[in-house]
């Protein structure tokens, strides 16, 4: 990795709030172009938010610092924005959008991410062979492009979803919030499987979780542990193995200079 | 107390058959009647098209029936608007050359098919595409008709109103107000008095209609009136789809709109009947705009028969209307379905009446509203079950969706059951096009207004499938330009 290039994400000296209560306190992260990143922490220490904040939730505030993609602030931009310039979000909990069509939808997210890259809309023809490939490959229900978003489906397959959500919209950075917690074992490693298939030089992605189950799946190039909205303490794929075993508190318990 | 004895309080009939005083004849060329309604506007509406003298009288009838309603109009409906000076309005306007109507589209004024163009109807090459056959309303006289032809070889009449008047006078004469009587109500009875135009279909027995039946209204003319009367009757064992757009240019002051539209199924027949209305909804600050006072209504006079109602509903400032099938044979069916999206400062109190008269006999009504901005939307459906109506079904589902906090939605549903064995069903909902529902979206590089709009569309989907398939993407492209500046 030459020195001189642009990091996919540059978080720095992150502070932002919700209704007034601060959630991330000076929070920096730096993810390359191809790497893969773990963040993990226990519970209310500002994962979800980082998540939320890097793709541009509403209801989160920054109060300081900034975030790059590819050199870019996102900082001024809306959601719709960011998404186009490429980043994506995978939910942790995909909502339900009654009487939209998955088929629909995905075409309108494709031709307005395209729009953007001065690419022309795909034709519905070929959008079609996309859709209906990847949905193979994704391994999402057979069904899926004549139902709903999310309407009706069963957790896993809603998480299913927002992995060929992923592979179909292949933006520059990817953040997973949580999209591991509540899977069972198939549906952990067809996530886990469309992660690693997703991944090349010109993508990054930031796998936010809870447990280290899905680590054994993706090995990440780097693991960060986050507590109370810093990240107190990174190293390689080992360091989740390592809170596996001792817990957090080990690493809140004075281990937790971040490196 | 005695029922009003309508007959002995009309005018002898010698004064009905009075010369016009004012000597107007059909000789005299008037594009334009002076404002106003007096007696000699509805004998110069009835001479202009040369009609009998049956119709002359009915018309009459009706106008003497409104004068004594003493601008009594409905009030119950949950919209304001300052009260209409009805001697302020134009009652008949004729475009500039009516004299003989077009054989072709060649002898159509260009200016007119430049505004059908603008309004993203090309009349020519959509029609033959889809085929679809337009009888073109344009000021209430008829310009353009097309598919004739075709319509002729299966014994299907569909023409203008007036047309009819004058080569189908019986069938006329038979059915209407035989749905709709001129003495309905206040806005019923001003439309049988000086009805312009509008379209009469007959479907014989047995015939199942080849094509699509498309009429598209237009309000043009400053401050006139549009009082169209619609006919449809479907003869034993025939079916017809009916499809009516609407659309109106932008204009100051209010228009008033003020149709009818009857529709008669015989047994086993069965007649769809869609519309798509977006006339001018009026500016932002809620000046102008259509006031949309319709009476429709269908009659399942036959065993098995069937009249389906499908709405949306975008445009004008005020609507009030409640599409209606009279449940009158065994085995008939009614459908309601409606999307009414209010915008700006529009007010909506629409709805249906299902009023079961035949044994096992069903309905369903869906109804969807959409209130935005400081539109105010109100459903209003009776669901009446008579006494002999055994085994009669209802099912009623109304949902409304908010967007932003000026707006309003409200539901009025009125439920009368006299027979015991009737089983009726309602369902209701209103909720908000949520945060998260916008972020999900726009977190996919989906704008906020395109954002909105697809909940929108989803929350509209169920009756968009009832429509026919061109007609739905008009359908759906109708709410985004209907929301245009409202959302995102």
């Amino acid at each position: 990795m030459g020195a001189s290039e642009i990091p996919m994400l540059a978080v720095r000296g992150l502070h932002a709030s919700i209704d007034d209560t601060a959630i991330l306190k000076g929070l920096d992260l730096t993810v390359n172009a191809g790497e893969i990143h773990a963040i993990m922490g226990p519970n209310g220490s500002g994962k979800s938010t980082l998540a939320n904040v890097i793709a541009g939730r509403p209801e989160y505030e920054v109060t300081d610092g900034d975030i790059l993609l590819d050199g870019e602030s996102l900082i001024e931009m809306a959601p719709d924005e960011r998404a186009r310039a490429g980043v994506f979000l995978a939910f942790q909990y995909p909502v339900e959008l009654p009487g939209v069509r998955y088929w629909q939808f995905m075409k309108a997210a494709v031709d307005a991410v395209r729009k953007e890259r001065d690419e022309t809309p795909l034709q519905v023809r070929e959008f079609d062979r996309k859709f209906t490939g990847m949905a193979k490959t994704v391994e999402v229900r057979s069904d899926l492009v004549r139902r709903s978003v999310n309407e009706g489906f069963s957790g896993g397959e809603k998480k299913r979803g927002e992995m060929f959500q992923l592979a179909m919209l292949e933006p520059k950075l990817a953040v997973l919030d949580e999209t591991d917690s509540g899977l069972d074992i198939d549906a952990l490693r067809a996530v886990a499987r469309t992660v690693n298939e997703m991944r090349e030089p010109r993508r990054s992605m930031v796998v936010v979780t809870h447990y280290q189950r899905i680590l054994n799946y993706v090995t990440p190039d780097f693991v960060h542990i986050l507590v109370d909205g810093r990240i107190v303490r990174s190293g390689d794929a080992g360091l989740a193995e390592e809170v596996e075993d001792r817990g957090y508190e080990w690493v809140t318990a004075g281990n937790g200079a971040a490196s | 107390m005695t029922t009003p004895d309508v007959l002995s309080r009309e005018t002898p009939q010698d004064e009905l058959e009075q010369e016009y005083k004012w000597g107007f004849t059909t000789e005299i060329d008037v594009d334009l009647a002076p404002k106003g309604l007096n007696e000699d506007i509805v004998r110069l509406i009835s001479s202009k098209k040369g009609e009998p003298e049956w119709l002359l009288k009915w018309r009459l009838r009706a106008f003497r029936h409104w004068l004594r309603q003493d601008d009594n109009h409905p009030d119950w409906a949950m919209v304001e608007f300052p009260s209409i000076d009805f001697q302020d309005i134009y009652y008949y306007a004729a475009p500039k050359s009516d004299d003989d109507r077009p054989k072709s589209l060649d002898e159509v004024d260009p200016e007119i098919l430049e505004t059908f163009e603008k309004l993203g109807i090309p009349l020519n090459e959509r029609a033959r595409l889809a085929g679809v056959a337009v009888d073109a309303v344009f000021d209430s006289v008829s310009v353009a008709t097309t598919y004739k032809d075709q319509l002729e070889k299966a014994g299907v009449i569909f023409c203008p109103i007036s047309e009819a008047v004058e080569k189908h006078p019986e069938l006329v004469r038979k059915y209407l107000g035989s749905v709709v009587p001129y003495s309905d109500n206040f806005y019923a009875t001003l439309n049988s008095a000086v009805f312009s135009d509008g379209s009469f279909v007959y479907v014989p027995p047995g015939v199942r209609c080849p094509v699509e039946l498309m009429t598209y209204f237009r309000i043009n003319q400053e401050d006139s009136g549009q009082f169209e009367r619609t006919l449809i009757v479907a003869d034993e064992g025939s079916y017809v789809s009916y499809l009516e757009g609407c659309t109106a240019p932008t204009r100051k002051s209010h228009q008033l709109h003020a149709a009818v539209v009857e529709l008669v199924a015989m047994d086993n027949a069965e007649i769809k009947y869609s519309t798509l209305q977006n006339w001018y909804p009026g500016d932002k600050e809620g000046k102008g705009g259509v006031y949309n006072f319709v009476t429709k209504r269908g009659k399942c006079a036959g065993v098995d028969s069937k009249i389906s109602w499908t709405q949306v509903e975008t445009g004008s400032a005020i609507t009030w209307k409640y599409p209606s099938v009279i449940l009158q044979g065994d085995n008939s069916v009614g459908e309601f379905y409606s999307v009414a999206l209010v915008s700006r400062h529009q007010q909506a109190d629409t709805g249906t009446k299902m009023t079961h008269i035949g044994k096992n006999t069903r309905s369903t009504i869906v109804a969807k509203g959409i209130s935005a901005s400081h539109g105010n939307n109100t459903y209003r459906g009776l669901v009446k079950i008579n006494g002999g109506a055994d085994g009669a079904q209802n099912f009623t589902q109304c949902d409304s969706l908010l967007i932003g906090d000026k707006c309003g939605a409200h539901t009025v549903p009125y439920i009368e059951v006299k027979n015991p064995t009737a089983r009726i069903e309602h369902e209701a909902s209103t909720s908000k096009v949520s945060d998260d529902q916008l972020f999900y979206l726009m977190q996919r590089g989906i704008d906020e207004e395109e954002a909105h709009y697809m909940i929108i569309n989803g929350f509209c989907r169920g009756i968009f499938q009832e429509l026919p398939f061109e007609f739905a993407m008009e359908a759906s492209q109708l709410l985004k330009v209907s929301l245009e500046g409202a959302v995102g």
